[in-house]
């Protein structure tokens, strides 16, 4: 964790607040108001589970409790364009693995990362409902079917 | 009230619909082995996640082996808690416990008071069959206690006394699976948390994992000075609970072998922080009349309910968390602090000493107590009034170190003039025993009147919250006593919210009060050792010839000689302290 704090958009604050206040800050709603909160940022740094903590009257450790508990929760900002590779039960059996080990390659990073020039995050997920494409990987909203490790460069080459 | 009929280990039990079945064993004689489970009953304290499974039983007709400290009794079941199938399940558990724990029971500071260890040693394990990777973490060392996630096994007794008793905040399981561990937020150390040092973590730990920072190495070089005068002074509960530390039965009050035993440890002067009670009884009580005095003469300023500030978890609580409150409590420093500021200047001048050549050693119930005497504003030029404080159990591993035979110890009295004290002193350690005794004092100087009985019963008990209002011969004082913070929380709450109608609240942060301190022997969650602890504590203000503490004749004698009278300047400068707003300062930077 970076000891440096960081500085949140006030706009952002404020529509985390509300989210709160839409739930009626109740202590029982901590999930869903992470789960708003990480989609108004795209991640859950300390600040903001500070806000949801004070918020919400839950201390602080049990925020992040939580959000370290949920793999869905992340504290690293993702990259401009999330890669998730799908490793359900189709896509894994027709070789997601070998495709994810391709990402990790070519991007140097590991799971649950940030490329060092924040241009890509890489993540899993489980199944997209596109079964028939396996194995898919999704850049951003876009879904790509079919990818086998040879055609990860070409799909990185898109965003480069 | 509906009842339940069941079989266990061929024994018929009748117990209360909603009971466990490991309370329902218990009930008939039948002792089921637990680990992370743990019960103050007494207090509502219950700690049962269900998470070591050690505890588990065979139950007919069901497929899986249940946990019996969560499964609750029903009607018709046959349960057997000692089958094949159950010892192998059993020590498969521990030893898959043991296997992710380092074995270094012969130089662990639990070691001989470890519940990992015992159950190790009653299941009869001599083999662990499983090796893999072991789970390694940070040791995290604050002021008071030191963290060694290596030897957690995630029982959850710690995070349960942090949040449901204490409502501090500062611990809680994070991580998943083999990642896990009790942590404040962000992983950070605990001294930069919302932790409060009140110690009940360390308190119910089973292993190693949080244990104290150990002080007797400070003391023993102390002692071993011969420049240094060592001065020592020893809390109220302490009294109550050494003697456990030497196999004596809880309750058994030790107060003149402690004081014997801290003379052959070769302190200067053997001291009681008794004296420093009724000292703040004085200060405290006099602040509480004066308030109270100007409230009812029609002065909107006055702050009213007054708290008392004797115990530091509960000082550090309300600095972090009702730091809008800190105008509130008495500012009246506690009895450890006072007697060493009285120590360091009167006493020192009485026996012609600087006080850099003096060193004050506390003895306490207590662990936030190490952190208190480190304050700057307990320190005068960089010597703080009490340069150590050492805990029950610390004292007791001295005793035994410098081969000490305590049960053979005469019974001896304290030095004077800082060892005399009153019954009122000693039940400081106890909950309600504070605000009997400022109520001992506040009613025969309000009311100028003889106290006939100083007995006040309707003041004591164990309720987590509790109130009573005391006839100040025609004037009612609303009284208010919470123990344990979450207790403390709910009146602050009112307070706050303005609906408190309470002219004083005795708070300690501790369940039970010093008695229940962090620094004391283990009770292992046993309650009735708390509850023999505090009669101790009562029988000995019983006995004591004088039981108010404005007749302590050394008090007196204090005030006439050197501080003047009650919030007196130098009273002010020496005795009472105020109160910082540490609300914002654990979040990171």
């Amino acid at each position: 964790m970076s000891s440096v704090k960081i500085k949140l958009n006030p706009k952002e604050v404020e529509k985390l607040k509300e989210v709160c206040t839409s739930f009626n800050n109740e202590a029982g709603e901590l999930i869903n108001v992470l789960h708003k909160a990480q989609g108004i940022f795209g991640y859950l740094p300390a600040e903001v589970q500070e806000i949801v903590a004070a918020e919400l009257n839950v201390p602080v450790a049990k925020v992040y409790g939580v959000v370290t508990f949920y793999s869905f929760f992340t504290m690293i900002p993702k990259g401009l364009h999330p890669i998730s590779v799908c490793t359900g039960t189709a896509c894994y059996v027709r070789g997601a693995e070998k495709v994810l080990d391709e990402f990790r390659r070519r991007l140097k990073i590991q799971v649950g990362e940030t490329s060092a020039d924040g241009k890509f995050s890489l993540s899993c997920l489980r199944c997209v409902g596109a079964c028939g494409l396996a194995p898919v990987v999704m850049v951003g909203e876009k879904v790509y079917g079919r990818v086998s490790p040879d055609g990860v460069a070409e799909i990185l080459a898109e965003y480069e | 009230m509906e009842f339940v009929n069941l079989i266990i280990d061929n024994k018929p039990v009748k117990v209360e619909k909603g009971t466990s079945i490991l309370k329902a064993a218990h009930s008939v004689g039948i002792d089921i082995p637990t680990l992370c489970y743990m019960s103050l009953g007494d207090m509502n304290i219950e700690n049962k996640p269900g998470g070591c499974r050690i505890c588990v039983v065979e139950v007919q007709g069901r497929k899986n082996l249940a946990p019996a400290c969560c499964t609750d009794a029903h009607t018709d079941m046959v349960i057997k808690t000692n089958t094949m199938r159950v010892l192998n399940a059993r020590r498969t558990v521990l030893e898959l416990i043991l296997s992710d724990h380092p074995a270094d029971c012969l130089i662990c500071a639990k070691s001989g008071n470890c519940e990992l260890q015992s159950m190790a040693h009653k299941l009869g394990v001599r083999e662990i069959h499983y090796k893999g990777e072991m789970s390694t973490y940070k040791e995290d060392f604050s002021p008071t206690s030191i963290r060694d996630m290596d030897k957690c096994i995630m029982c959850r007794r710690c995070e349960m006394m942090c949040n449901k008793v204490q409502t501090v905040g500062a611990l809680w399981g994070v991580n998943r699976g083999f990642q896990s561990v009790v942590s404040p937020a962000f992983e950070m150390d605990l001294e930069k948390s919302t932790c409060t040092y009140c110690g009940q973590c360390v308190a119910v730990c089973p292993t190693g994992a949080l244990t104290e920072v150990d002080h007797t190495n400070q003391v023993i070089r102390a002692l071993a000075d011969p420049k240094k005068t060592v001065v020592v002074q020893t809390a109220p509960a302490v009294r109550a609970a050494l003697g456990e530390e030497f196999g004596m039965k809880p309750g058994t009050l030790v107060t003149g072998k402690l004081a014997a035993a801290l003379r052959r440890l070769g302190f200067d002067y053997v001291f009681d922080t008794d004296f420093a009670a009724d000292l703040t009884i004085m200060e405290e009580g006099t602040e509480l009349l004066d308030r109270l005095g100007r409230h009812l003469a029609g002065d909107k300023t006055v702050k009213l309910p007054m708290l008392t500030s004797c115990c530091p978890g509960w000082v550090n609580f309300f600095e972090k968390q009702f730091p809008e409150l800190k105008d509130i409590p008495s500012t009246a420093r506690s009895p450890q602090q006072m007697f060493g500021a009285i120590a360091k200047t009167y006493f020192a001048d009485q026996i012609k000493v600087d006080r850099k050549d003096m060193m004050v050693i506390s003895v306490m119930p207590c662990l936030a107590k190490k952190w208190e005497c480190q304050r700057d504003e307990f320190s005068t030029d960089g010597s703080p009034d009490v340069d150590f404080s050492i805990s029950t159990r610390e004292l007791a591993n001295l005793i035994k170190g410098a081969n000490i035979d305590f049960n053979a110890l005469p019974d001896e009295d304290f030095d004077n003039p800082m060892g005399e004290s009153t019954g009122a002193s000693v039940i400081f350690g106890t909950t309600g025993g504070v605000i009997e005794a400022a109520v001992r004092t506040a009613y025969e100087v309000q009311t100028k009147k003889k106290l006939e009985k100083v007995d006040f019963e309707e003041l004591r008990g164990f309720e987590g919250v509790r109130e009573a209002t005391i006839d100040f011969d025609g004037l009612p004082i609303r009284i208010g006593i919470a123990h344990g913070l979450g207790n403390a929380r709910k009146l602050l709450e009112d307070i706050k919210a303005g609906k408190s109608n309470f002219h004083a609240i005795e708070i300690m942060a501790c369940p039970g009060g010093c008695i229940g301190g962090g620094g004391q022997p283990l009770h292992h969650g046993d309650s009735s050792i708390l509850k023999a602890r505090q009669m101790a504590l009562y029988e000995e203000d019983k006995n004591k010839p004088i039981r108010k503490s404005h007749e302590n004749p050394f008090i007196v004698k204090l005030y006439k000689e050197f501080l003047g009278k009650p919030m007196s300047d130098k009273a002010h400068h020496l005795l009472h302290t105020r109160y910082f707003d540490k609300k914002n300062e654990f979040i990171i930077e």
